[in-house]
């Protein structure tokens, strides 16, 4: 064991471990939108609009999440007319290939966890707040929405940190993610389980951050 | 259960004898498999190119059994420490870099470097030497130096991660350009057609190879490099010798392979070899 090489690369690990915040973040907030969208999409009583919901979160569920990054960052550079047009401004950058993918992926996932969370509250809510003489509307934004979080929670919890794992994936498209740093002196060090232990202590620490965050919030909204 | 247990335990003692006959015997070697025409596979799998069939031929020399492993190129150095073979043999170049950590035997045969772009790119029509020995320096050393510097200034550049071609442009010797690293050659070919990279660089046959084939407008720019970061020649990777059984071994297996490198290039075989994938001569 090197460790000094451990010490040294530490600094350099934590610097990129900023991109893979980024990365997640990123990915995070827009697939949350994502993800609530296509879960009213799939409650919709609409086949059409439904059968579509279903076969997003299908699809993006049922490939792996370095397929889907490799489709939008190679695949969809090859395609001539693509190029020419404003979108590859955003498609010819690394960085956001790899946030659409996440959150595309990310997306399917939390559609599903919202929907079950929707599906699982209790038909008496929702009667007792139509018995008062709310609107339908106020009890979806009052009641369900925040009953459908408080139940999403712990499996929202390890959705974030299944998706702050696959960041780790965004090395392979070039990106220098905490992943990518450790590659990248491996690649001159030739020492790959040192820098490689380091690197899996900094995303254990930020599992650790997500999973005491999680645990807070679902005792601060205990509603039992 | 007892004869039951027995038989398990004789045959995983067999398994490991076998296999312990099977490592002092046969020379594995490694190569990447994904670095046309140096060491590829064709469509049914097979592992083909100039250093499959050498390996093959300097096997023949050592007199000694070989097997080829393939290994991503990033892994190589370590795959071959952690003994997951004996030897490389994947386009790998000979420099100091590399030689803190393992040897190299004498070079095979030159790899020559090369910037390529897409036709119609601003960076065709450079005013350099047509190639440059780092080792050299000398005024026109610096003066090609100083003219990439310029026409790179901004660009982002694509490589193969782990190789003399990103050392070089980590080394600053023409300024700080934008460097993209990528698990293989294919994936740089991929995003220089598709002009996410302005430039990039590697063997000049990886990338004659790639535009024959793929039939894109790649063409090379700028001179041809050695020396300096880019090493000398290409040679057999191979572990550090010591003082313990093992260690002899590993010696013993260098002065194999250079007596057996010697041998081949005496007779032309190597030549040979390398007129036949890289339809020129580049043996050392």
């Amino acid at each position: 064991m090197d460790f000094e090489l451990m010490i040294t690369s530490f600094p350099k690990l934590l610097n990129a471990t900023v991109i893979t915040l980024k990365l997640l973040s990123a990915s995070l907030f827009f697939g949350l939108f994502i993800g609530l969208l296509f879960a009213i999409l799939r409650m919709n009583k609409n086949p059409i609009i439904n059968k579509f919901a279903y076969g997003y979160s299908y699809i993006f569920r049922g490939t792996p999440l370095l397929v889907q990054i490799f489709i939008i960052y190679f695949g969809l550079g090859q395609i001539e007319y693509l190029r020419s047009t404003a979108l590859w401004v955003i498609l010819k950058e690394p960085y956001w290939c790899a946030i659409i993918a996440f959150a595309l992926n990310t997306g399917a996932y939390t559609s599903e966890i919202l929907r079950s969370a929707f599906q699982t509250i209790k038909p008496g809510f929702i009667e007792a707040g139509k018995s008062l003489g709310i609107s339908n509307k106020i009890i979806f934004y009052k009641i369900q929405i925040p009953i459908a979080i408080r139940q999403s929670l712990p499996a929202y919890g390890n959705e974030i940190i299944l998706m702050l794992k696959g960041t780790s994936l965004a090395s392979t498209v070039t990106l220098m993610d905490l992943t990518g740093v450790a590659k990248y002196i491996i690649s001159t060090t030739f020492k790959p389980i040192e820098v490689f232990v380091v690197a899996g202590g900094i995303y254990l620490f930020m599992t650790f951050i997500v999973h005491s965050l999680i645990k807070y919030l679902e005792k601060k909204y205990n509603y039992q | 259960m007892n004869i039951f247990k027995k038989t398990i335990f004789s045959v995983l003692a067999s398994i490991l004898i076998i296999g312990n006959v099977y490592a002092s015997d046969k020379i594995r070697i490694g190569t990447e498999g994904a670095y046309p025409p140096w060491n590829s596979k064709d469509a049914s799998g097979k592992l083909i190119g100039f250093e499959v069939e050498l390996a093959w031929t300097l096997c023949r020399y050592i007199g000694q059994q070989c097997t080829i492993v393939e290994q991503d190129w990033d892994g190589m150095i370590p795959a071959l420490l952690m003994r997951k073979f004996d030897a490389i043999m994947a386009g790998m170049s000979i420099t100091a870099e590399r030689q803190k950590t393992i040897t190299f035997s004498q070079g095979y045969a030159d790899e020559v470097a090369q910037l390529a772009v897409m036709k119609g790119s601003s960076l065709e029509g450079m005013d350099t030497p047509s190639g440059i020995n780092l080792s050299l320096g000398g005024s026109d050393v610096k003066s090609a130096l100083k003219t990439l510097t310029g026409a790179l200034a901004g660009k982002t550049v694509c490589v193969q991660t782990a190789t003399i071609h990103q050392n070089f442009l980590d080394s600053g010797d023409v300024g700080s350009v934008n460097v993209r690293t990528y698990k293989t050659q294919d994936e740089v070919n991929l995003d220089l057609a598709s002009g996410r990279c302005d430039a990039a660089l590697a063997a000049a046959v990886a990338f004659t190879d790639y535009a024959e084939k793929s039939g894109k407008p790649v063409v090379l720019v700028g001179p041809t490099f050695s020396g300096g970061a880019f090493g000398n020649g290409v040679g057999v990777g191979l572990r550090q010798g010591g003082d313990d059984a093992i260690g002899q071994r590993d010696a013993e297996l260098l002065a194999k392979f250079n007596k057996a490198i010697d041998k081949a290039r005496k007779n032309g075989e190597i030549s040979r070899i390398a007129i036949k994938w890289f339809g020129f001569d580049a043996s050392m």
